[in-house]
């Protein structure tokens, strides 16, 4: 009961961060917003025991990537100050794709519900989680770490996003610098 | 007791709606906010499936570590991409980038 | 279970008195729910009221270095009411929103910060058994929650509409994201030691107290920790006589009170995490276990006093700097840390993990920690004779002897060089 009410608190109100993300015109205060969001996912992570990701969720997204995204508003920000239009044109027509899109998921689901069912405590699998013991919620961080340097495992995923990520550190540098006529 | 389903469901929400922004918001910062709701999204798939189904087997996790760190360097390049065009064209308006229509 | 006096005291001298009530109250949820409450607010009000001890400390030790007196008029000879006196002050300042701030942020700053500074204390272990919450992830909470503070400094010199703040906020996020690499990569190692990222367990592990074992590691750990709090020789972020006082440049009474007690309590909590993490905790030569008389468990107190003791000889250090060196300039702070900081640390982090992987199981603290030391003492050998080659190839392209020509950054002696420069006003 008490999970169940933490869980809709916190969906909630990550839900409703979102919903002020793509509808503030102040992009100062959507960048905000975007932070509580990523912090309400935190929270969805913790209630899933993955408290590993929750932290590397405030450390990547609120402590990183919303950073960069508030850098960017203000490097912009001259234009951000005018009265334009928040959305474009087709926006009506975008509400309807997100809502039909949704209701196609949740058409899925409902259809299939008796393998992800919607209603608790029906005799149903994972209609709760899966009780584990602790060590092995615990110890899912090792299990991770060995997976990314095991052969049999991620180890070239891993590779491949560490080089992801330094050719995405070289290349932002070079796409943002400044060329030399610019300086002039 | 909480069913797979509400994980699911409060997924599916959450991208619907980065999916609106990113189709109705004219602000390409915005679009790129609404990108990374979209991608938290499949995270929170993603690790919901691994507690309900595979906690002793990390698979779920990586995944979403793996989903963590090219949402990071999406946004790094896309936002350097932002500012290279805003130094050019003067605007961060996506429908005002239409230099390969004509 | 009734209640029984003697089992209470003897709870309350080994520092388990919420264990002792919870098993006196049943498994409740609003057992539970009542005591991790009041946990909090202990451990809140601890930190905020240490705050003004704290700055009476600093106030008079920076005094003593600077062959002052300093604070000696309220609370008698030593001044030692003088914060409670500013601090009143501060309540009672009117509470002002500029023109044009942007509201939101403006508020949520000092708030956040606040936080921030606050919750990182529930990974601290004071004494065996006494932490807010063992996490295995322990060292990564820390580093995700300080990685979030940053952002109410953004908040601030955003929301408070004035390009001094903003000046400040964009200068303090450089520092703190970029001094957060070699901040994780030193912590790192004494991770690899430990073997967990669990403070409890990282505290378990010290045999030897880690800084005999990566004093290299602790060196870059306190460094960058110097960095992480706006510290001297790293507090461009305030710069007084640069940029006014920085992102918080607007704030004033409590609000300006608040990034202020925020700024104390993360320095303290650096001094208990620098003493947990590789000085041993609340370790004390077995002591911290020691138990009188049946089941009289006084090493949980020892315990206590011997981590406050290490945590306020570590916070004696900074302030101890703070009196000693000057400000650098905010070139130089990057270029100290990505060109000689982070390398540092990354090539560390390398030769303890494979190091670690070699030395075989058999050997005992002591070895291993001696091969580490050796490792340690290597790489600070050859930093320096790779810093003074360096060093003297500039030399010899400008062609003079002059300290200034060599850049600065690079070189570990520059610290006292930077006297002779001018305070960098165009940057």
């Amino acid at each position: 009961m008490v999970e169940q009410i933490v869980f809709l608190i916190i969906s909630a109100f990550t839900l409703t961060m979102a919903v002020i993300v793509v509808t503030k015109r102040n992009l100062f205060h959507a960048a905000l917003a975007l932070m509580a969001s990523f912090l309400g996912v935190a929270g969805l992570y913790v209630t899933l025991d993955a408290g590993f990701l929750a932290a590397a969720q405030l450390l990547v997204y609120i402590g990183a990537i919303s950073i960069l995204v508030i850098f960017a508003i203000m490097m912009t920000r001259r234009l951000m100050q005018t009265s334009e239009p928040a959305f474009n044109t087709q926006a009506g027509f975008a509400l309807l794709t997100a809502v039909i899109g949704f209701g196609v998921v949740f058409w899925v689901f409902y259809v299939f519900r008796n393998i992800w069912p919607l209603v608790p405590d029906t005799a149903v699998p994972l209609a709760s989680k899966p009780v584990v013991p602790q060590e092995v919620l615990q110890n899912s961080v090792a299990l991770m770490g060995r997976a990314f340097v095991n052969p049999a495992g991620y180890v070239l995923p891993f590779e491949i996003a560490s080089v992801l990520l330094l050719a995405a550190l070289v290349g932002a540098i070079i796409v943002a610098w400044p060329k030399a006529e610019d300086k002039a | 007791m909480i069913p797979l389903s509400w994980y699911l469901i409060v997924a599916a929400l959450l991208f619907s709606i980065g999916l609106y922004g990113v189709m109705a918001r004219r602000n390409a910062v915005a679009i790129l906010m609404s990108v990374e709701l979209m991608l938290n999204a499949v995270n929170i798939n993603l690790v919901a499936f691994w507690r309900y189904t595979a906690p002793d087997r990390p698979v779920g996790l990586t995944w979403a570590v793996f989903v963590l760190t090219v949402a990071a360097a999406e946004a790094a390049v896309g936002l350097a991409l932002i500012i290279s065009v805003y130094r050019r064209r003067d605007s961060v308006i996506a429908e005002d980038l239409d230099s390969l229509k004509n | 279970m009734s209640f029984n006096l003697n089992e209470f005291l003897k709870s309350l001298v080994s520092l388990t008195v919420s264990d002792y009530l919870r098993q006196l109250w049943g498994d409740q949820l609003w057992v539970g729910l009542v005591l991790d409450i009041l946990g909090v607010v202990i451990i809140s009000t601890f930190c905020l009221l240490i705050v003004i001890f704290l700055i009476w400390l600093e106030r008079k030790v920076i005094a003593r270095i600077q062959q002052r007196i300093g604070p000696n008029r309220v609370g008698g000879r030593y001044g030692l009411l003088q914060t409670v006196a500013d601090v009143i002050k501060l309540l009672i300042k009117e509470d002002i929103t500029p023109m044009g701030a942007d509201r939101v942020a403006y508020w949520l700053a000092p708030f956040l910060i606040v936080m921030a500074a606050l919750i990182v204390w529930a990974i601290m272990p004071f004494a065996p058994g006494v932490i807010g919450v063992d996490l295995n992830i322990g060292v990564f909470f820390f580093l995700a929650i300080s990685s979030v503070s940053v952002v109410s400094l953004l908040l601030a010199g955003w929301g408070s509409n004035n390009k001094y703040a903003l000046l400040g906020a964009f200068r303090s996020v450089a520092q703190l994201v970029s001094y957060e690499v070699p901040m994780i990569l030193a912590l790192l190692v004494p991770i690899l030691l430990a073997r967990s990222m669990s403070t409890v367990s990282i505290v378990a592990a010290q045999t030897v107290p880690f800084l005999l074992v990566v004093p290299l590691a602790a060196l870059i750990f306190f460094i960058s920790s110097l960095a992480e709090t706006g510290r001297t020789p790293f507090d461009l972020l305030e710069a007084e006589s640069e940029i006014v006082a920085g992102f918080h440049v607007e704030y004033g009474g409590m609000k300006f009170g608040m990034f202020f007690l925020a700024e104390f309590v993360n320095t303290l909590f650096m001094s208990g995490f620098f003493a947990t993490v590789f000085l041993g905790g609340y370790r004390f030569f077995g002591l911290e276990n020691l138990v009188i008389g049946d089941g009289w468990a006084v090493g949980n107190l020892i315990g206590l006093v011997v981590f406050f003791v290490k945590m306020f000889a570590v916070y004696f250090v900074y302030i101890w700097i703070r009196g000693t060196l000057p400000r650098v300039r905010v070139d130089q702070i990057l270029n100290y840390n990505w060109k000689f900081l982070v390398p540092v640390s990354l090539v560390l982090v390398m030769v303890t993990a494979v190091l670690d992987k070699f030395i075989p199981e058999s050997f005992s603290a002591y070895a291993r920690a001696g091969a580490h030391l050796t490792a340690n003492v290597l790489i600070a050998l050859v930093t320096i004779e790779i810093l003074r080659a360096y060093a003297r190839r500039q030399r010899r392209l400008t062609g003079g002897d002059s300290g200034l020509a060599v850049t600065a950054a690079e070189d570990h002696a520059h610290q006292e060089t930077a006297v002779h420069h001018e305070p960098a006003a165009a940057h």
